[in-house]
């Protein structure tokens, strides 16, 4: 599985990512400080010349591919999580998943999409590098194999303890991302959302999915099972005493009490 | 002159013609233009009224179906028999209407059918989909029934009749599947929705709060509907089903209010904010006070009591099903959702016209048992004698059976 790995020591806040996603996706100039319908990624300035970059995290078990209806998004084998618009029938529940809140949405058009970076997967699906990582002039933003790349940010870390927080984010955070990131404490600490759950998401929904079937099947055998027990009930009430007497109050008044 | 005194004889029909009015034009906006620019949705919100109302409410509106009609068919409440007709209706009409406001919400309403075609079985909202589609058709031949008794289709009527038991069946496990899957929707988002709301237990507290929604409607339907037919109304039918919504209220009670208190988030309620604000209206006027109407002989008995009551728990409900769609999500957001006058104006049409279509299938339709003079005179009776003992020592009157 590839992943990209950001360095937040190595940015110098060139934009030159900003710029070659626009180009790539052929998305317009601006906006360039926040995601949009038309913005995939951008730059926080936390000051003293350190920066931070925004974009789809690339979930290894993406909540929002677990959420939606109809397959339009997926996690592909290679890394990227993918935007089918053939498909998507525009519920936005994938927006309302997504723990980063990064899918946006054409909130404009009459034949809305969901737009989010999707890793360049014309390029690398191909086996090509991103075009953010391909322009990145210091290293900050590198395209490969994720395991590989953990192994590269420890090495990092191990050899300047003090400039890294001993952490790589994306390693275990929602079950683990194909973004990668390491930096400073205190700038990680303002890049990421501060509830982010431990486990992949889509666990949760799936410990419920998963008993589905039991579920109908118990309650099934248990609502025809009770059924067969007040019917056979109220057929020996009616054959002991005066039936019609016993059926007019079995209609009227016992059955409240069996609730 | 004349169509203005019509219009002070008739001031619901006036407000219903002025917000149909209102959600055409939003209509007309929402298919030229887009979701942009009806409702104030963003990426910050991207679900709103539409899906909180339209479509979580709705189906919880229209849970008395499968409630009322398991306690007849399957349970054999014999009593309950005269509202099970009505209570299938406003589920009927319930799920079209939720279909209808889906195809206000979704971005791309044609392609509605696609999760049948295109399947996710990881997603919940599959399994809505799935499932509200197999519980509307399923409505749709309950209702199918009325429609042929009513054009004496003998034949037809009898088939349709053998197969109620079948079909209630299959409705109270659609039921259970869907009404609990609306929660489990939001299992997914542990670090978006406030704690107040996000809770493993979601699936079953909106399976619970949809039995007890089912009970509710149906008393708040029957006043409703004796007003609009004139007919009279099932006070004693109604009182017992306002006991078991007692305890299955109580039950919620118990499981919400206990799981705040056991996942220690009562403590968001400081500062009181908005969100507190809305807390308070669920758990407070939606839930403990029709709570302790209900659980009280001396108030059920009260007809008009036990109708207020039942107004209250509804909408202790639509609160709860809205802040878990809309306000749990503005705590973590920072930012605020207010519908859009055209948003509401949509939801308000589509509920006129649900109170349109049940006013005409009300009247064309065998839907109530106004067939049988000797019930329709007990209940006269009784209500009569309730009546005249409102908050006196009723209770302790000898019992009417």
């Amino acid at each position: 599985m590839k992943a990209l790995l950001y360095d937040i020591n190595l940015c110098i806040g060139c934009e030159a990512c900003v710029d070659a996603c626009k180009e790539e996706n052929g998305l317009p100039e601006e906006p360039r400080d926040r995601l949009s319908a038309t913005s995939f990624t951008y730059l926080t300035d936390a000051g003293n010349d350190q920066y931070y970059r925004h974009m789809c995290m690339h979930c290894v078990e993406p909540s929002c591919a677990s959420a939606c209806p109809v397959g339009a998004l997926q996690k592909n084998e290679m890394g990227p999580v993918t935007y089918d618009y053939d498909k998507c029938i525009g519920c936005r529940y994938c927006m309302v998943a997504c723990p980063f809140s990064d899918p946006r949405y054409e909130w404009e058009s009459n034949t809305p999409r969901v737009r989010k970076c999707e890793m360049c997967k014309q390029r690398t699906l191909e086996g090509g590098v991103t075009a953010c990582a391909e322009i990145c002039p210091t290293g900050a933003t590198t395209f490969g194999d994720r395991t590989e790349l953990i192994a590269t940010a420890w090495k990092r870390i191990s050899e300047d303890p003090d400039s890294y927080a001993p952490r790589v984010f994306g390693t275990e955070e929602v079950g683990g991302t194909c973004v990668l990131m390491i930096g400073p404490e205190k700038i990680l600490e303002a890049a990421i959302p501060g509830n982010l759950p431990d486990t992949a998401p889509p666990e949760l929904t799936w410990a419920v999915m998963e008993r589905i079937p039991a579920a109908v099947g118990i309650a099934g055998v248990s609502l025809l099972g009770i059924n067969w027990i007040i019917r056979r009930r109220m057929s020996l009430a009616a054959q002991n005493g005066n039936a019609a007497e016993h059926s007019s109050t079995a209609s009227e008044l016992g059955q409240e009490e069996d609730l | 002159m004349k169509a203005l005194s019509w219009m002070i004889t008739h001031p619901w029909r006036v407000i219903g013609a002025l917000v149909t009015l209102g959600g055409l034009y939003g209509a007309y906006l929402r298919f030229t233009q887009g979701l942009g620019a009806v409702t104030n949705l963003s990426d910050a919100f991207p679900w709103g009224m539409w899906v909180g109302f339209d479509v979580m409410c709705g189906v919880m509106l229209a849970a008395g179906g499968f409630t009322i009609s398991a306690l007849v068919y399957i349970f054999q409440v014999k009593k309950w028999q005269p509202i099970a007709r009505p209570a299938v209706l406003t589920a009927f009409l319930g799920y079209l209407l939720v279909v209808g406001g889906l195809m206000f919400d979704l971005g791309h309403p044609f392609k509605v059918w696609h999760p049948l075609v295109m399947w996710n079985h990881h997603s919940v909202m599959w399994e809505v989909a799935w499932c509200v589609t197999l519980y509307t058709s399923v409505l749709a031949m309950e209702f199918a029934t009325f429609v042929f008794e009513k054009l004496n289709w003998e034949r037809l009527a009898r088939i349709f009749h053998h197969l109620t038991f079948p079909l209630t069946l299959a409705a109270v496990l659609l039921s259970m599947l869907h009404q609990s899957s609306l929660g489990s929707l939001f299992l997914l988002v542990p670090g978006r929705l406030d704690p107040l709301w996000y809770t493993p237990l979601l699936p079953f507290l909106f399976f619970v709060s949809a039995i007890a929604v089912g009970l509710t409607m149906t008393i708040v339907e029957s006043n409703l509907s004796a007003r609009a037919f004139g007919r009279c109304i099932e006070g004693p039918v109604l009182q017992s089903v306002a006991k078991v919504a007692a305890w299955v209220m109580g039950f919620y009670a118990v499981l919400r209010i206990g799981d705040l208190v056991q996942r220690g988030a009562l403590s968001e309620l400081w500062p009181l904010d908005r969100a507190a604000g809305f807390f308070f209206a669920e758990i407070i006027l939606g839930l403990l006070i029709p709570l302790v109407i209900f659980s009280y002989p001396h108030f059920r008995k009260n007809t008009r009591l036990l109708n207020r009551g039942a107004q209250l728990a509804v909408l202790g409900f639509i609160i709860h099903r809205l802040n878990v769609g809309i306000t749990g999500f503005e705590v973590v957001a920072g930012k605020t959702y207010t519908p859009a006058w055209t948003e509401i104006a949509v939801s308000l049409m589509l509920v006129a016209i649900g109170v349109t279509a049940f006013n005409l299938a009300g009247r064309y339709l065998p839907i109530f048992e106004t067939e049988d003079p000797e019930r329709t005179k007990i209940w006269a009776r009784e209500n009569k004698r309730l009546a005249g003992l409102e908050f006196s020592r009723a209770s302790s009157a000898p019992d009417p059976r």
